[in-house]
């Protein structure tokens, strides 16, 4: 007797481990976020918030860009006049006062005359401020910067090139390219994370000539006096140099910093807790599924209990205790976990150049978090078991075999139905309705109602479903397949509930394949009819770049035209706009135009050239007078003078050059588009252009089919940080298979036993429990590529007008995922089988 | 009244080859303190055609003989043979086999698969090994049991009685030359017990199966040709063509007599 107390004790433990590795999975995914998250945080805060000087001045900008912290900028390049610097130094209450140049598009070199990846982040000029109470810059190494030819860099950008004092560093700026001796390294802000930036340093006055504007500040830092409120200070300098600049204390500049900062990284912070929302969800129903099962196995025991005369809030207590030990032991370990998940990220974006050097954040938020989440999951998902044990007929305890009563699921049909439904309805509206932002809402909670109907009807379909699919296995696997099947249907419930975790993963996986093919496919067929320039010059990132480039490709014999593209946001009509400055003169060269009233020649002087949407949407037409307040705060009033069809490489409304230019917009090009002269070698002018280039590091030259290779390539990017992610996801889905496998195993223990007697041998009793899984992972593979589906083809519709014009489903790539989710049944149930085919014949026979 | 230590063990069955012998077999459960003799060198022997029942009091080691008869377990000392086979030098593998393609199995309870029906039930063994049943034997056998009508049905569908049945016809259904019950009848009422016991009884008389039943029930082992009468891991007694009265009256006597 001892014999079997002592396995079914065994057998409970594994039980417990396998419940509780569901929390802390689940647990881990969302510590692990919310510790990149708050890690990602700090790095950026440091970036763009660090500032020591206890009142700035800065010239006003005429309304946010709501791009901040992203490297774009309003496009406006106002300055601050160095007399001003003496002004404020005059200003009662001020210890001292200087003014700094900071610019972006100013890059690093390694030996090999690359530019230093930064990841996306911008390469940041800024010049040298020895005074240490206006500095956000600490020495690390060597001295500070002085003269043209001796330059400070960021202590990691100077590691990851591979220089050391002394050494010659190359830095291109937004004008000329400089060689610099390298004569110092520092750490920026608290910890000294840049975020990936580079940071170049040089003497004010180098800085100034090299990359902003002699004579001109990009601001001006001021130390307080002992004993002077920094508001009083602010107020007089406000007074004292008048209107047109913004002046706020340090805790005021890293507030409206810190706003900035926050819009441009809630983008970062809510995909990745959405994917720990997922990560939750999925975790839920491996915690659920496991208590459900943990409660049926233990029906015996409790209703011995019930039988002893325990009521049946007792039991119900005794079952929701034990979740709530487990709860609380599975989110601790969860949290610990947590750790290694937040570093796996680090280490996931820092592939992609985004690197975090800082340590790892903690803060009590994540702790309340987590303990929140995994012990409240964990006593939802056991409360409805334990309701269900408290009712367990007390004489369960004399019957020798649990029949498990098997629930109606007439109310989950209707449930199920009725949310499928109105995910069908919602989807559908989305393809009939006009408007874009309804359309992409009306897929959003389509999507979600739709995911939400589906896992609800799970457990409806999966009978039929697998009777369906399941008919090759016995023809295929002889009485393995045949058992394998109707044990993948005896519990629809618990099949349904494990597939979910996977389906949920696949749609999403899925639908995210098909929109990054369709937005490939729609770059491809937008530069074709959006650009009729030869080549591109740009950026990988449409970062800025100094205008010499276009003049010295002007030069080169044989090209016809150069066409400089820069980027600038303005108010149109009270409406804020990113608009593109080009040259009337070359603008038909460079796009392929196409417009519905007026003409290139509109563009001249102070013209205005808006795409068909925004002319429809703003009731604008040729003719019309619009006033446009651009970056600076300087208004003008722009006449409409053309109407063309949407084009992607314009954008959607076009001031001239001359306009831009004249309201201070910044004087570096985005994008410079090349025609080469019909006539002449092409072959001669493109290794001109090589030659040319070569000099500047920082840009590419791109034939129109390379230039849509870069664009995708960032599509593709990005899909896999986001497939990277969603694999947790899947692997949560692994897990949770792996985790109802094994506790079928040991329900069925006799059975398996009885197998063996008559005759199955360990070959076959794998292979059928490996089936089984397979079985339950392509039913929830097939219906997540099902919803996948049908999210990324109601997605790319309602963006249709985005941009994303081609609707594209990667077949090949949905087969694969198909393959992919069989191999995981495949390798879910490695260890299940084996432990399996692992029992003691007599002991498994002995098993009650 | 005879000691129960004057029955010479080795008179037992030696005129016709036996389907199932073993020869000193001892089994040995745990270590130092908790070593436990379940079988003492026993030799036994089962003739072929013959329904053999084994009983004993509790913990006289009457399942752990079936099961390293059976070759569920290994044994530590000794043999066991099923007609030539010598189970001690097979592999897992081969066990295996032997256990699908030569033994039936009937246990106490939790004999069919709740997923399979009863037909499919029934099959399994030849299923498991990829072969096609012998439709006329499958038909006689399933008559036999009387299930006819009953043979698209699962198990929880079924009542104890008929689940046992079933048990049955899928322990002949393979004509295996030896069945090893486990208290085949611990589990129903009388009645379904008389069924099942009758219908095992036929199979014998009639189709000349070997079975060796364990049991505790003095009316299961009246159906019987012989009793044997484990104690202390030793057959202690032997009775042929037994009636209720008299295995009743012999199973007195251990209550009597607690010895070592």
């Amino acid at each position: 007797m001892w014999h079997a107390t002592l396995r079914n004790l065994l057998a409970h433990k594994l039980r417990l481990a396998l419940s509780g590795l569901a929390i802390v999975l689940g647990v881990a995914f969302v510590s692990g976020t919310m510790i990149f998250t708050d890690t990602l945080g700090k790095t950026f805060e440091n970036l763009f918030a660090s500032t020591s000087a206890d009142v700035n001045v800065e010239p006003a900008s005429a309304f946010d860009s709501g791009l901040a912290g992203t490297g774009e900028g309003t496009g406006a390049a106002s300055t601050v006049p160095e007399s001003l610097v003496d002004t404020v130094r005059d200003v009662d209450g001020v210890a001292a006062a200087a003014g700094f140049v900071r610019t972006e598009g100013v890059y690093v070199l390694d030996g090999n005359g690359n530019v230093l990846d930064t990841g996306g982040a911008p390469g940041i000029g800024i010049s040298w401020e020895p005074d240490p109470d206006l500095s956000s810059s600490t020495l690390v190494d060597g001295r500070a910067p002085r003269g043209a030819a001796q330059v400070a860099l960021d202590v990691d950008s100077a590691e990851k090139a591979g220089y050391t004092l002394g050494d010659t560093v190359t830095v291109l700026t937004t004008g000329p390219r400089v060689q610099a001796e390298l004569v110092g390294t520092f750490s920026f802000g608290d910890s000294g994370g840049s975020a990936g930036a580079s940071l170049a340093a040089f003497e004010t006055r180098a800085a100034q000539e090299l990359f902003g504007t002699p004579g001109q500040f990009s601001g001006i830092g001021i130390s307080t006096a002992d004993g002077i409120a920094e508001e009083t200070v602010r107020d007089r300098v406000a007074a004292a140099i008048g209107d047109g600049y913004d002046v706020r204390t340090a805790s005021e500049q890293a507030e409206a910093l810190a706003g900035d900062f926050e819009e441009g990284l809630a983008f970062v912070e809510t995909f990745l807790l959405a994917f720990a929302g997922i990560a939750l969800f999925v975790g839920t129903f491996i915690i659920l599924n496991t208590f459900s099962m943990l409660v049926a196995q233990r029906t015996r025991e409790l209703a011995l209990l019930r039988a002893l005369g325990a009521g049946r809030a007792q039991v119900t207590r005794s079952v929701l205790a034990e979740a709530l030990v487990l709860g609380i032991v599975g989110s601790t370990l969860g949290l610990a976990a947590g750790f290694g998940v937040a570093t796996g990220l680090r280490s996931l974006f820092g592939q992609f150049g985004l690197t975090l050097d800082g340590g790892l954040v903690f803060a009590t938020d994540t702790v309340l978090w987590s303990y929140a989440v995994g012990v409240l999951v964990t006593l939802m998902a056991a409360y409805l078991p334990a309701r269900r044990a408290a009712k367990t007929p007390p004489v369960a305890a004399m019957r020798d075999d649990h029949v498990s009563v098997e629930r109606s699921l007439r109310r989950r049909t209707v449930f199920g139905g009725v949310l499928t439904a109105a995910g069908v309805a919602a989807m559908v509206g989305a393809f009939i309705v006009q408007d874009d932002g309804t359309a992409a809402s009306l897929v959003g909670v389509g999507a979600l109602t739709l995911l939400l109907g589906t896992i609800a009807l799970s457990p409806v379909i999966a009978r039929p479903f697998l009777r369906g699919i399941g008919a090759v296995l016995p023809r295929l696997f002889g009485t393995s397949g045949h058992l394998a099947r109707e044990n993948a249907v005896r519990n629809p419930r618990r099949t349904a509930a494990t597939a979910s975790a996977l389906m949920v993963g696949l749609a999403l996986v899925s639908g995210f394949s098909i929109i990054g093919a369709s937005t490939n496919a729609s770059v491809d067929n937008s530069l074709d009819q959006s650009l009729g320039a030869d080549y591109v010059v740009s950026t990988a990132v449409a970062a800025p770049f100094s205008a010499e480039i276009a003049q010295e490709i002007r030069v080169i014999d044989g090209v016809e035209s150069v066409t400089q593209q820069r980027f600038g946001q303005a108010q149109l009509g009270g409406v804020q706009t990113s608009v593109s400055a080009v040259d009337a003169a070359t603008l038909d060269s460079a796009f392929a135009l196409d417009y519905l009233t007026g003409g290139t020649e509109g563009l001249r002087g102070e013209g205005l050239l808006v795409d068909e949407d925004t002319a429809a949407s703003r009731g604008w037409s040729v003719g019309d007078r619009v006033e446009a307040l651009l970056a600076n705060g300087e208004r003008v009033e722009l006449t409409v003078g053309g109407v063309y069809t949407t084009n992607q490489a314009l954008g959607l409304a076009v001031i001239s050059l001359d306009t831009f230019t004249a309201a201070g917009g910044e004087a570096l090009d985005r994008f410079v588009y090349v025609d080469v002269a019909p006539d002449v070698d092409a072959a001669a002018v493109r290794s001109s252009l090589k030659a040319t280039l070569d000099a500047y590091p920082v840009v590419t030259l791109k034939d129109q089919a390379q230039f849509a290779d870069e664009q995708k390539g960032q599509v593709d990017q990005l899909l896999m940080i986001i497939n990277a992610l969603l694999g947790l996801s899947v692997i949560i889905a692994v897990l949770g298979i792996v985790n109802t496998l094994a506790l079928s195993v040991i329900e069925r223990t006799r059975e398996i036993g009885l197998l063996r007697a008559i005759g199955m041998d360990r070959r076959q009793l794998r292979q059928m429990i490996r089936l089984e899984s397979v079985a339950i992972s392509v039913y929830g593979a097939v219906f997540g590529l099902i919803l996948g589906i049908v999210f990324g083809t109601g997605l790319v519709q309602a963006l249709a007008d985005q941009g994303i014009s081609q609707q594209v489903i990667p077949g090949g790539r949905m087969l694969l995922f198909l393959a992919i989710g069989a191999l995981i049944g495949v390798l879910a149930a490695v260890w299940p089988a084996r432990r399996a085919a692992g029992l003691k014949l007599l002991d498994a026979i002995a098993t009650t | 009244m005879t000691s129960v230590r004057d029955i010479p063990t080795q008179r037992v069955g030696v005129q016709a080859p036996p389907a199932a012998r073993s020869v000193r077999l001892t089994k040995v459960f745990g270590e130092g303190d908790t070593r436990v003799v379940a079988l003492d060198a026993v030799d036994v022997a089962f003739r072929a055609g013959q329904f053999t029942a084994i009983m004993g009091p509790s913990g006289s080691g009457k399942s752990t003989l079936m099961h390293c008869m059976a070759g569920l377990d290994a044994v530590t000392d000794g043999h066991a043979h099923i007609g030539d086979t010598e189970l001690s030098s097979l592999n897992d593998r081969q066990l295996t086999m032997l256990r699908r393609d030569k033994i039936g199995f009937i246990f106490q309870a939790y004999n069919l698969l709740p997923t399979l029906t009863a037909l499919e039930n029934i099959t399994l063994p030849m299923d498991i090994a990829g072969r096609r049943p012998d439709q006329a034997w499958l038909d006689t056998v399933i008559d036999t049991v009387g299930l006819r009508p009953r043979l698209n049905h699962r198990p929880s569908e079924l009542s104890g009685g008929q689940q046992q049945r079933v048990a049955c016809a899928r322990a002949m259904a393979n004509r295996p030359e030896i069945i090893f019950a486990d208290e085949p009848t611990g589990n129903l009422d009388s009645k379904s017990g008389a069924d099942v016991l009758a219908f095992l009884r036929r199979s014998v008389m009639e189709m000349g199966q070997t079975i060796v039943m364990v049991t505790h029930d003095p009316v299961a082992a009246s159906y019987a040709d012989r009793v044997l009468f484990l104690a202390d891991g030793r057959i202690v007694d032997e009775m042929l063509s037994p009636t209720r009265e008299r295995v009743l009256e012999r199973m007195k006597a251990f209550d009597r007599q607690p010895e070592a």
